[in-house]
């Protein structure tokens, strides 16, 4: 069974159709890109998915659970946990606090926890620490825990921010334009990274501009267009899709890229 | 501003920031001691403000929201203790925990509609809420004696043990801000406060990692709710009187400015801001008629020059004195 099917999924805005009776599903340990130009709906389905609003009609099932209209922080706790287009960071914190307070799904701390501090409270206190250094080594950033998150150039923001949603062990991870604005090496580096995710098991949707990395790394992309779904397949029949390169690539050059 | 001060040093550095304003509030104490009951009563006061300020601070400083109206709870608290006390013969430290759980359940009703509101608006709902308790506190003169206020509060004791002077008193009373403080600091230092941190940095981010932030706002201004109300009935027992004004808007102003001046969303700062505060006017009476002015000033001055507060000030000094260190 499918981990996520989104089923004929509409989304007005007044006179404006955001997205128009979309389906698709996503199996286990699926990665899944969802291309399309801008103003396409991308963001829009992201957002119906993960709560941020209710959909206009339709349903959105996660694990085999009606998820529609709930709100965001309860569709997070069940497992589906995103990332933004704008990096959204505590910027204040540390790099380490950031990834630390990802935890907070897989955590169960109280009030009462922090003022007693029993054994399971210390102990789970020091397994956020240790879970966050690990993920900060896994992205690459284990040279910069201690800094305040802006102060970090933008392209290990993103990571730290990919770091953070894994620290939450989301059993699918939405990713919305994670290399936006990032330069080539920064793009591998990302790739490497979400490739890496994607073997340890955990399932992703990822909604990407930069068509050379949807196409080395997802499995399967849907491509949106004014809204509506134009096409679902293989990075290479995607490839091949007239429609998709009327609507999207608009020449062979940038498939090539 | 919005600034806060959270970073976590290593051990070393971190113990000597936490242990030297503990130590400095002792010294303050002992010092009170020495001195005549007019500066023991002002540095009550001051420790008094501090308990209100680390309240103030999980809200505002924490979690980042605003809130003008925590001189309700602190009403509540003062009334509440005087009426208990005086007419109905409660003990004072019963009275003080009844007060704060029934603070609590005030801000429970009151919070969770008015904490749908965010920046300005929710600003503005709290402010209307300070304004309303100060009516009820003029105009219900049955219950709260209106304008003449209400006297007679006995002093602070545990069952039947009063502490008789202001100096006994503010023993108790440096003890019961740093036991504040140190419960703030268990508090922050967890997933709990991690939650709030995270809400004061970014709404969408912490709801995207299931943090229920309506919940985690709520417990923040019943937390603050309950550290206003126990300022109010220290305050009570303190002076042995209270009347309206006590928890007008000037209560409200001094709040702030000692929580900017100390340091928001810091540990130490709101007592460091609430002693200065307090003292610095007493210290500038020698300047007679420039009194305001000088006051003034160095709030002025501190504020351009130490923006986080001068609770960051130590770990500035740290970290010049770290960089200064030969190799």
């Amino acid at each position: 069974m499918a981990l996520l099917s989104v089923d004929n999924v509409t989304k007005r805005f007044g006179g404006l159709v955001a997205n128009q009776s979309i389906s698709f599903d996503v199996g286990d340990n699926e990665l899944l890109a969802v291309i399309g130009p801008n103003g396409a709906g991308k963001t829009t389905l992201f957002n119906l998915i993960s709560g941020f609003f209710p959909p206009t009609s339709g349903t959105v099932r996660f694990d085999g659970r009606d998820i529609t209209g709930q709100p965001s922080h309860k569709v997070a706790a069940a497992g589906l946990v995103r990332t933004y287009q704008l990096v959204q960071l505590f910027s204040q914190l540390t790099v380490a606090e950031n990834v630390e307070i990802g935890s907070h799904r897989v955590t169960r701390g109280g009030v009462g926890g922090a003022l007693f501090r029993p054994d399971w409270f210390r102990r789970e206190e020091r397994s956020v620490r240790e879970g966050a250094r690990e993920l900060l080594h896994f992205v690459g950033l284990e040279g910069q825990a201690d800094l305040p998150a802006d102060k970090l150039p933008y392209g290990r923001q993103r990571l730290l921010e990919v770091a953070r949603a894994l620290a939450a062990k989301p059993r699918l991870l939405l990713l919305d334009e994670p290399a936006a604005g990032l330069n080539t090496q920064e793009t591998e580096a990302l790739a490497d990274v979400i490739t890496r995710i994607h073997r340890g098991g955990t399932t992703i949707i990822l909604i990407e501009h930069d068509m050379s990395l949807v196409m080395k790394i997802a499995q399967r992309i849907v491509v949106l267009d004014f809204g509506k779904k134009i096409a679902e397949g293989t990075p290479a029949e995607i490839r091949a899709h007239p429609d998709v390169i009327a609507a999207y690539l608009g020449g062979t050059e940038v498939v090539d890229a | 501003m919005t600034s806060r001060v959270t970073t976590f040093t290593e051990p070393a550095a971190l113990r000597w920031q936490s242990v030297s304003p503990a130590a400095g509030a002792a010294m303050l104490a002992v010092l009170g001691l020495l001195s005549s009951d007019y500066v023991t009563t002002v540095l009550g006061f001051a420790f008094i403000y501090a308990i209100f300020c680390t309240g103030l601070n999980f809200f505002m400083g924490y979690t980042g929201q605003a809130s003008f109206g925590q001189s309700a709870f602190a009403a509540i608290g003062g009334y509440g203790s005087a009426i208990l006390c005086t007419d109905l013969g409660w003990d004072p430290v019963l009275a003080l925990f009844a007060t704060m759980a029934l603070s609590g359940v005030a801000a429970v009703i009151v919070g969770y509609p008015t904490l749908r509101l965010r920046g300005h608006y929710l600003a503005m709902a709290t402010f209307a809420l300070g304004l309303i308790v100060y009516e009820i506190t003029i105009e219900w003169t049955s219950l709260t004696q209106g304008y003449m206020g209400y006297a007679g509060i006995p002093p602070l004791g545990i069952v039947g043990f009063e502490l008789p002077t202001v100096k006994h008193q503010l023993v108790a009373l440096v003890v019961l801000a740093l036991f504040g403080v140190a419960v703030a600091n268990r508090l922050r230092r967890s997933r709990f406060g991690r939650a709030l941190a995270a809400i004061a940095g970014s709404e969408p981010a912490a709801l995207a990692l299931g943090i229920d932030v309506a919940r985690y706002k709520l417990i923040a201004f019943v937390i603050a709710a309950i550290y206003a109300s126990a300022a109010g009935s220290l305050f009570a027992h303190f002076v042995g009187f209270i009347s309206p004004e006590v928890f007008g808007v000037t209560m409200v102003v001094q709040s702030f400015t000692m929580l900017y001046l100390g340091g928001i969303g810091t540990v130490w700062g709101p007592m460091i801001g609430a002693v200065i505060v307090s003292v610095l006017p007493e210290a500038l009476r020698g300047l007679k008629e420039m009194q305001d002015i000088a006051y003034s000033a160095i709030l002025i001055l501190v504020l351009i020059f130490v923006p986080r507060g001068l609770a960051g000030l130590s770990s500035l000094f740290a970290r010049f004195r770290r960089n200064t260190e030969p190799l």
